[in-house]
């Protein structure tokens, strides 16, 4: 199984060595010749790039017991609630989950954990929900893994969903690696992409690896279900149906106690985003112009589902923001997702400080600012005219 | 106490580039690492042997023999005893896989207090392995830590949300995956980098943890890469004017949205 | 980059690693809000003590990791000087601090004093200059009068680098007034004797970082163990101390040097004015030329001269003035220059250049100023010469 490299076709060009994202492949030091190592995970990356056929993915074809993988149907969407609230995840992942689950042709359930959660399940029908499982244990009153995952395991073992879903969050991504460890399944982290092969009722599952330079797509053909984690955002929330209803399933359930106990919860995070860390970043110079008009640039921040805003020297020196917030040199370096200048020329001590940023949008009216040099898209514009059309976009 | 911490070799994914006409990496030049919250995780442990003296501090990895590297790492940091586990039976496991290889290795050790990780690696960012582990061992996880204190027999940690923290009461055995904020890192010594020079580090097969066969590797692995792919390659230097502002607002909204950004 | 094979030793070559990683990555981003506020770089030097860099000039039998190869302490300060020799004096001014005992003080005294230095437990300084006593070291006025098994030091010491901050101090005192130098004796006092105090810090030009400080004696009572050697040895003891740790200023100067140097290189290949990069105008790159000669030229002399020790030269007063007067006179040079080089940027507090030139105007004023190493090379040829005149 794996990787096979046949010695007698490789040439030793090297090719393949170059490719492989997981440095899993070198040449040997005798005679140039590739092997693999334990690193290899059997992507299929290297494959195409030999150009005398001597690698070839050799797979165990497994034959999964195909009666008893058709046992499990129906694709599940854990409802994260915290404090009795249900999270935005949750509904952007029934929102996708609707449009699986009718490819599929199977209904579209919500898993509902907690204690005396109210009518967290009226929402969850409103916005798509065939039918909801609701665990009401007091085990589950705060979130712990332990509890959390005995109960999903339990509602998976008992109704045998073909795919479930959860949102790739602190409790996600906290509590779901268990549950795939106690129902023998697949699980994928942090997909962006999601898709379904009708045929072979496959979960296609697309997430970036490797610091986001690559993309993978991961199948998991021979067990049920099918589980991942869904980045938040990524997917829309759909529009909610109000008086739309559906199956409520009360399950009863004999937990364990739970062994971790929460003492104490804080919020502590209620003010600003903290540049330093921040995935999108809404940044003003010296175009800004005033202190009041960093308002215009929180709309944005906002519009962007939570940016953090950062500032330019100047409009920090202008004493326009706290220096807290300054990008460049002398302040914070930033590496986010999406970075958007405003009103910042772009002088060299700022470009140090963010040039590595995934994607940059610059908005400034001098068509010839150095900004314009690194910006993946630049708009030559005044920024009072294009930020506040950029917000409406942006809410649409 | 005993602290078992996992860490992982991972390319510095922060050098790796796109080729642009090729659209595939370029990787030359892109040295192997200590996993960066891996160091974070060690950290912990090392603090936690400083403010309780007769502490152990094993550092674990599953890899390909270059990977003794990181643990010479962690012992010229202050790890007094290392694992590596290598075998090519592991190849091409995934998060299911790799946890239960892990866990068979610490199983074979004498028993864990704590067993700490890094929050994720930065080459396959799934955050599964911790969580799995201590599923495998049957003790409790923590993910996502910050802090943690150690007293009588169980632990206090605090442990971040999306816009907070809570604070636990763990007992322990337990396993915490471990955040960046959680500390700085120390560097190596020179004594312990000496020590690690000299230390021969013999590789641990699947056979000698006592692993199932049948759980290893590839084959036991429930998920499958189908395809590996770049991301559409950065369009790059674009610049609209001349036009109404609610049209180039509305151009980039909708090229954020096509492009998965927002 | 290319470099000359200065023969370095693997512990020599490691431990340069070692520095050069942690001053670009502990160091560098706090140099500037150290030189804006001043405080001393406390958690900077634990650290050191926790990667066993405190102890390289202390040998082993005392708790270091010196064997006779005096290169590894010297590039430990040249590396943290390429980032900050604010930082750097305060690290190695603890060898400064325990020079006169490794050089002067019994067994006994060593096994005491040196192996919480060697570990970074504590810290050391070295207390000579007074008000009326700089260049001038002989006519110190702090004096310790014998009272039984203890001496009792009266008298005020200026400008001592680590002072407040450090916990064992080499003080020097006249013992017997009518001997002048040769009355001075050299002690050991722990912070917190009674009677030991310390002035105001003092707010300077460049080094910010580092704690300048008066220690400040009032009938403070010392044990009679704590004298170095015996009474009236402290002048031989003071400039013996000299004779080695000028090279280490000189390792100052060369490391802060090519920091300066190396800031100015890459501002030029990325600085761009009428289409180019300024690096390729041929005024400029001959300005930076000479840096990197000057630069090259003052390690090569500084190397040497410790090398030169190391193998057991007698005789190095002349070349440790040298390469303190030369490598300090390169550094504020090529600072200038780089100050120059980055043009107006270069005069602001956002790019490290203008702290890199207040910091190296110390180097050729501190362990003796330039004028004083030139007198000591002066006064060594004309008794060199006069032996050759002779035959």
């Amino acid at each position: 199984m794996g990787l096979k490299i046949d010695l007698d076709l490789c040439t030793g060009c090297g090719a393949c060595v170059a490719v492989c994202p997981f440095c899993a492949l070198a040449q040997r030091a005798a005679d140039g010749k590739v092997e693999v190592n334990e690193a290899c995970t059997a992507c299929g990356a290297c494959l195409e790039t030999c150009p005398v056929g001597a690698l070839s993915m050799e797979v165990a074809e497994k034959k999964a017991d195909a009666a008893a993988l058709d046992a499990f149907r129906g694709l599940w969407v854990f409802a994260e609630q915290r404090g009795g609230k249900v999270q935005e995840v949750a509904y952007e992942l029934l929102g996708e989950g609707r449009v699986l689950a009718d490819k599929l042709g199977v209904e579209l359930c919500a898993v509902l954990l907690g204690h005396q959660i109210g009518n967290c399940a009226a929402t969850l029908f409103e916005h798509g929900a065939d039918k909801v499982y609701v665990v009401d244990h007091p085990a589950l009153e705060k979130y712990t893994a332990e509890p959390y995952s005995e109960a999903m395991s339990a509602l998976i073992k008992k109704y045998k969903p073909e795919v479930v879903l959860a949102g790739a969050t602190s409790m996600g991504r906290g509590f779901i690696a268990r549950v795939a460890i106690q129902v023998n399944a697949g699980l994928t982290a942090d997909c962006t992409e999601l898709g379904v092969d009708v045929d072979k009722r496959l979960l296609l599952q697309t997430r970036p690896a490797f610091g986001g330079n690559i993309m993978a797509c991961i199948v998991c053909p021979d067990h049920r279900p099918q589980m991942a984690t869904v980045r938040p955002k990524v997917f829309k929330q759909p529009a909610p149906t109000a008086g739309r209803t559906g199956q409520l399933v009360a399950e009863k359930l004999d937990l364990k106690d739970p062994v971790v106990k929460v003492l104490e919860t804080v919020n502590a995070m209620q003010n600003e985003v903290n540049v330093a860390g921040a995935e999108f970043i809404v940044t003003g110079g010296r175009g800004v112009g005033g202190p009041e008009n960093f308002k215009l640039l929180a709309e944005l921040a906002e519009a962007l589902g939570g940016a953090a805003i950062g500032a330019s020297r100047a409009a920090v020196d202008a004493g326009w923001i706290s220096s807290f917030h300054q990008v460049g040199q002398t302040g914070k370096t930033v590496r986010p997702k999406i970075y958007v200048a405003c009103g910042v020329s772009g002088q060299i001590q700022h470009l140090v400080g963010m040039n590595s940023s995934d994607t940059i949008i610059a908005i400034n009216k001098d068509p010839d600012a150095p900004i314009f040099g690194v910006a993946d898209v630049g708009i030559v514009g005044d920024l009072f005219q294009v930020v506040p059309e950029l917000v409406k976009a942006l809410k649409k | 106490m005993h602290i078992v911490v996992c860490v992982k070799q991972v390319p510095n994914t922060t050098q790796v580039r796109i080729n642009p006409e090729t659209n595939t990496l370029v990787r030359d030049g892109v040295e192997s690492i200590l996993n960066p919250f891996d160091e974070n995780a060690l950290e912990m442990a090392l603090q936690l042997k400083e403010k309780h003296p007769g502490t152990k501090v094993t550092v674990l990895t599953m890899g390909p023999p270059q990977a003794a590297e990181v643990l010479k790492e962690a012992v010229g940091r202050g790890a007094d005893a290392v694992v590596l586990l290598c075998d090519r039976a592991f190849a091409g496991s995934d998060t299911w896989a790799t946890s239960y290889a892990l866990s068979t290795a610490i199983r074979k050790m004498e028993p864990a207090d704590l067993v700490l990780f890094g929050k994720q690696a930065i080459d396959g960012d799934t955050a599964q392995v911790g969580p799995g582990v201590a599923d495998w061992l049957g003790i409790p996880c923590v993910a996502y830590a910050r802090k943690i204190e150690v007293a009588d027999g169980k632990a206090v940690v605090e442990r971040n949300f999306e816009d907070g923290y809570e604070k636990l009461d763990v007992a322990l055995p337990c396993a915490l995956t471990v955040l960046k904020e959680a500390n700085v890192p120390r560097m190596a010594s020179l004594r312990g980098k000496m020590a690690a020079k000299k230390l021969v580090i013999a590789p641990m097969t699947a056979e000698a943890v006592g692993a199932d066969p049948a759980k290893l590797g590839l084959n036991a692995s429930p998920t499958r890469v189908v395809k590996i792919f770049s991301p559409p390659p950065k369009t790059g230097g674009v610049k609209w004017q001349g036009e109404e502002p609610a049209v180039l607002a509305q151009r980039l909204a909708d090229l954020l949205r096509e492009r998965k950004l927002i | 980059m290319s470099e000359l094979n200065y023969g370095l030793s693997e512990l020599a070559l490691e431990i340069r690693a070692m520095v050069r990683e942690f001053a670009e990555s502990r160091v560098k981003p706090v140099r500037a809000e150290l030189d804006e506020t001043g405080h001393f770089p406390t958690e900077i030097l634990r650290e050191l003590g926790k990667m066993d860099l405190m102890g390289l000039y202390i040998p082993a039998e005392y708790g270091g990791t010196f064997e006779g190869d005096s290169m590894p302490n010297l590039i430990a300060v040249e590396e943290l000087s390429r980032i900050c020799i604010g930082v750097s004096v305060s690290f190695a001014a603890n060898g400064l601090g325990a020079d006169p005992i490794l050089i002067g003080a019994s067994d006994e005294q060593k096994k005491k004093f040196l192996p919480p230095l060697a570990s970074g437990e504590k810290w050391a300084a070295y207390a000579l200059t007074e008000p009326n006593a700089g260049s001038d070291a002989g006519s110190i006025r702090t004096t310790a009068v014998k009272k039984g098994d203890k001496y009792v030091l009266n008298g005020t010491k200026q400008w001592i680098t680590n002072g407040g901050e450090a916990d064992i101090y080499t003080v020097f005192a006249v013992t017997d007034k009518n001997r002048g130098a040769r009355g001075v004796s050299c002690f050991i006092v722990e912070k917190g004797t009674p009677g030991f105090k310390f002035g105001k810090k003092e707010n300077k030009l460049g080094i910010r970082a580092s704690a300048t400080r008066e220690l400040i004696f009032e009938d403070c009572e010392v044990p009679a163990a704590n004298l170095i050697g015996r009474e009236g040895t402290g002048f031989i003891w003071a400039m013996k101390t000299f004779d080695v740790s000028r090279p280490g200023i000189a390792a100052q100067a060369v490391g802060l040097a090519q920091g300066a140097l190396d800031e100015a290189v890459l501002y030029a290949k990325v600085r761009e004015q009428f289409g180019k990069p300024i690096i390729a105008n041929q005024g400029l790159s001959w300005m930076l030329a000479d840096m990197a000669t000057k630069v090259e030229t003052a390690r090569a002399l500084t190397y040497a001269t410790v090398q030169s020790i190391d193998r057991g030269a007698k005789d190095y007063s002349k070349f440790s003035a040298m390469c303190k007067v030369y490598a300090s006179d390169v550094a504020m040079q090529v600072t200038t220059d780089a100050v120059q080089v980055f043009g107006g940027y270069g005069y602001m507090k956002e790019y490290p250049v203008e702290k890199m030139m207040r910091d190296a105007k110390i180097l050729q004023i501190y362990e003796g100023t330039n004028q004083i190493q030139r007198d000591i090379i002066g006064l060594a040829l004309n008794k060199e010469y006069g032996a050759v005149a002779k035959k």
